[in-house]
């Protein structure tokens, strides 16, 4: 357990250099080890979503992951999508749509549809909702959340 | 309609957004200290046990480990008091803050490792050696008391509300309809488990927590008397709060040891709660049987209700003390002329999670229990279910209604309503006729659909204050300080509406402060739906008199009376010609300490929303699942602030209500075990299980207790959702009372359509 392995995260294009004992989560890596406290714990075994980020690409609970596991591997985390001042769709719509309301969920569900939509920019509205309900959020009811998805959807179409 | 106002009233943007959006945001997870130490409660295994001797020597030895704590440590600090509805004969069922003696639930705190990291910390907690001695259990709080201690049983208390003859009642009933229902152990289940960081800066003598909510300045005057400082010696700081729900931020174990080991070390003490703590150990809610039965007439009028029900508190008292089945029994007759009632509520300790409360506490229980005998007495009788709502209904003409006992120190008077207007305004959104005709052609061709209708009346507006100070700060910004606390609900941007309406400036420039303690020296909080209606009169009282200060600050520099003058849009202009204006930030400047202005409201009675839902379900005769097909509320609160954010608590309320309803319940098996002690077992509705909700909301009734009018609005998306759901799937059956007990999982539905 107390033996550390040198790894190396690169986090929204910038990278890490740090050392993890190897059952560390890449959560607490991200949070602790790296500073970007963007991305929240919200249940530590795979249920809730909330630390969703993409790694390599495809949207990921951080919570189930070992720091080790994602050594040299691209993730992107909720600090990486606005540009400047200038917000990501996603975001915009979130706000627009009212689709948060204490923000504990909103990094994961921010990544897990930026990486579906990425992926699926044509993704049907039953195949969205099935998408949607891998993470959870006790404050919305969810409605504001699909709808800001589906807004940010069609922008990110027409982009 | 009310007229919209330039702000209040209207659906604008929330000022909370852009850090929560970008990752800015600052959880009680993301305060770190440097050199900070980390602490890991270690809990009861056993739901029931005399408490042993204590090892910590294994957890000691590990590399790390800084200390570990047991009730020797904290045998001088004395349990937490109560803040709400504080029986006195309850006090000896505090709980204190580390196990003394009997351990009596599975997640109770027995000691606390620190460690220089957490990882290392969980490890120690593994190894500290507990030796308990199990004893019986109680699991059942509507059966027989057992023993608490030497000298106390498990019933604590009886309480008991009534009005009227009920003797009389009941002598005189054509009918009397009996009923036996239950409803399940529930919560809120913020997606933020809670956490708590302290440290004592010794420069300052300060004792410092970080990660409060809910109700900062209760927690900080008790928290210093418990650890024998003054209240200005302590002060708590409320960051970003990940859901609230009436469990977050009340004062628990943790925060204690948290606080009085910063200061027995002298090192930051952080404590983040990992989510099986959670489910274990932060307050559970809901849990009662109800025996009631009315004594009605032959045309269905209620003339009596008797109701003998027994609230599951858990194992101990915690600061809100009998508040949940004291609102229980007060909120049951909701919105029907009920002339003669008595409600007694034993209070009973089980050896289970101690209770506090959850969003729409006591109500979402006792409209289940009123609405389900509504539906009963149209079933005793042969009468259409509405016809009997609409036949008991309180006019409003008997406005303002009082019920003739209180509740949370307040006596119980509705303020306004039409309830009436606002049932048949919701069937005509429904089409509820074309419903009905519908529903029953899909049952004759053997589909198992229903619809289902509740009323409730929710209460908002606690009092007794709220207090608010609006200062202009040099530069020109418009900083609101307040003694409440946000707990996603939007605050800020609600309070900034309604200083942006008095004052004439944009309420994108308003600053809204909370949660601070060493800003402003007293404050309530945030609970009971009370912020918009206590903290939005006292913001409205202060922004009034802060644009007397402005103006006439400004009618001095300008030389013109201040009645010539109006601010607009962050100027000040001189109304009705043009001539030189000011910018407030000039003012401000000029006059840096004129423009500040204090406020307090005080009530002593709260509002009273009111609303109706409508739900239109099929069962799955396979799986057992419900599938809502369609979902209606109507509210009245008086006057909405932000309707959008009103209707982000409707749906939001109405998400947890479906899960108490269907889903969610805290299991024990019959050694007092937990069985719900992941998201997996808890289960939480998903995105999959919503249905879109269309929601009414009305003005009919401002309340005449403040100047906008406002009721609270952040409960009635949940108060009837178990009881209109329970009344849908009788439809569906085709079964009067088959409900009888919440939630109605997948299993006992397939029980129901096989016992059909």
């Amino acid at each position: 357990m107390s033996g550390k392995t040198a790894i190396n995260l690169s986090i929204n294009g910038r990278d890490y250099a740090i050392t993890v004992e190897p059952r560390r989560t890449l959560a607490d890596a991200i949070r602790e080890d790296c500073g970007q406290t963007g991305t929240h714990i919200g249940c530590e075994h795979g249920i809730c979503g909330a630390c969703t980020v993409i790694v390599n690409g495809e949207p990921v609970r951080s919570c189930l992951m070992f720091a080790v596991q994602a050594d040299g591997k691209q993730i992107r985390t909720v600090e990486g999508l606005a540009q400047g001042d200038r917000l990501h769709p996603l975001q915009q719509a979130f706000m627009d749509h009212h689709g948060l309301q204490c923000g504990f969920c909103t990094p994961g569900f921010l990544m897990l549809a930026v990486g579906v939509l990425e992926r699926e920019p044509d993704i049907g509205d039953e195949e969205l909702i099935d998408v949607l309900s891998s993470n959870l959020c006790r404050c919305t009811g969810y409605q504001n959340i699909i709808k800001a998805v589906r807004a940010a959807a069609k922008q990110m179409r027409q982009r | 309609m009310t007229a919209k106002g330039k702000f209040v009233g209207r659906s604008v943007p929330r000022l909370e957004d852009r850090p929560l959006l970008t990752g800015k945001g600052r959880f009680a997870g993301d305060v770190s200290f440097p050199g900070q130490w980390h602490m890991r409660v270690v809990r009861s295994p056993i739901a029931h046990g005399r408490l042993g001797s204590i090892d910590a020597r294994p957890a000691l030895a590990l590399p790390g480990v800084h200390a570990v704590w047991t009730y020797a440590d904290i045998a001088h600090i004395p349990p937490i008091g109560f803040r709400l509805t504080g029986l006195v004969e309850l006090e000896a069922y505090r709980q204190t803050i580390l196990a003394h003696r009997y351990v009596r639930y599975v997640g109770e705190p027995v000691a606390a490792v620190f460690a220089a990291d957490p990882y290392v910390a969980e490890d120690a907690a593994d190894l500290v050696d507990i030796d308990i001695e199990p004893l019986p259990v109680i699991l059942d709080a509507a059966g027989p008391p057992g023993p608490f201690d030497e000298h106390r049983n498990t019933e604590t208390s009886v309480i008991e509300k009534k009005s009227g003859d009920l003797d009389a009642a009941f002598r005189k009933a054509d009918m009397i309809v009996t009923l036996d229902l239950a409803i399940g152990r529930h919560s809120g289940v913020p997606m933020e488990t809670r956490g708590a960081i302290a440290r004592y800066d010794e420069t300052r003598d300060i004792l410092e927590m970080h990660g409060a909510a809910k109700v900062p300045h209760w927690n900080r005057d008790r928290l210093a008397l418990m650890l024998g400082r003054e209240p200005g010696q302590v002060q708590l700081y409320e960051g970003h709060v990940g859901g609230g729900f009436g469990i977050r931020g009340e004062m628990y174990p943790e925060d204690v040891l948290v606080c009085a080991a910063a200061l027995k070390f002298r090192k930051p003490i952080k404590w983040i709660e990992d989510r099986r703590e959670h489910l274990i150990a932060a307050n559970h809610s809901r849990q009662q049987r109800h025996m009631i039965k009315a004594a009605i007439d032959k045309d269905g009028r209620i003339l009596g209700i008797d109701d003998e029900f027994f609230h599951d508190n858990g194992a101990y008292m915690r600061t809100h003390a009998a508040t949940v089945p004291d609102l229980a029994a007060a909120m049951l007759p909701g919105p029907y002329r009920v002339p003669a009632y008595r409600a007694r509520g034993h209070i009973r300790l089980t050896n289970k999670t101690p209770c506090g409360t959850y969003r729409a506490p006591g109500r979402y229980e006792s409209t289940f229990v009123r609405e389900r005998l509504i539906d009963a007495i149209a079933a005793r009788t042969g009468i259409d279910a509405i016809e009997i709502r609409r036949r008991n209904l309180i006019d409003k003409a008997a406005m303002p209604y009082s019920l003739g006992f209180s509740t949370l120190g307040t006596d119980i008077v509705y303020d306004s309503g039409d309830y009436a207007k606002l049932m048949d305004r919701l069937l005509a959104a429904a089409d509820w006729q074309g419903m009905q005709r519908s529903l029953a052609r899909r049952r004759a061709a053997g589909e198992n659909v229903g619809a289902g209708f509740a009323m409730f009346i929710e209460k908002s507006g606690l009092g007794p204050f709220d207090k608010v100070r609006i200062e202009v700060t040099a530069t020109g910004t418009i900083e609101v300080i307040t003694g409440v606390a946000s707990i996603g609900q939007g605050v800020e941007t609600a309070m900034a509406q309604v200083c942006a309406e008095t004052l004439g400036i944009d309420y994108t420039r308003i600053r809204v402060v909370h949660g601070q303690t060493d800003r402003i020296d007293k404050g309530m909080g945030a609970f009971a739906s009370r912020v918009t209606v206590m903290c939005g009169e006292a913001t409205r009282m202060a922004a009034v008199k802060l644009r007397e200060a402005v103006l006439g600050a400004a009618a001095e520099l300008m030389q013109t009376s201040a009645g010539q003058l109006d601010i607009v849009d962050d100027e000040i202009v001189r109304t009705g010609r043009p001539g030189p204006t000011m910018k407030l930030a000039e003012l401000a400047a000029a006059r840096p300490t004129a423009l500040t202005a204090e406020a307090e409201f005080k009530s002593s009675h709260m509002v009273y929303p009111y609303g109706a839902h409508i739900v239109q379900l099929r069962l799955d005769s396979g799986t057992g699942a419900v599938d809502i097909e369609r979902y209606l509320v109507a509210f009245d609160i008086g006057r909405a602030v932000n309707p959008m954010l009103v209707e982000g608590q409707i749906v939001g309320g109405l998400a947890q209500g479906l899960g108490g309803a269907l889903f969610e319940e805290f299991t024990y098996n019959d050694g007092g075990d937990p069985l719900a002690v992941t998201l997996a077992d808890y289960l939480v509705p998903t995105a999959r299980e919503m249905p879109t909700v269309e929601t009414f909301l009305s003005e009919d009734a401002p309340s005449p207790l403040n100047t906008y009018g406002f009721k609270g609005a952040g409960e009635g998306g949940i108060n009837p959702v178990g009881a209109v759901i329970a009344s849908a799937i009788d439809d569906a059956l085709q079964r009067p009372g088959a409900v009888t007990r919440l939630p109605v999982t997948p299993w006992a539905i397939k029980e129901m359509l096989r016992g059909r």
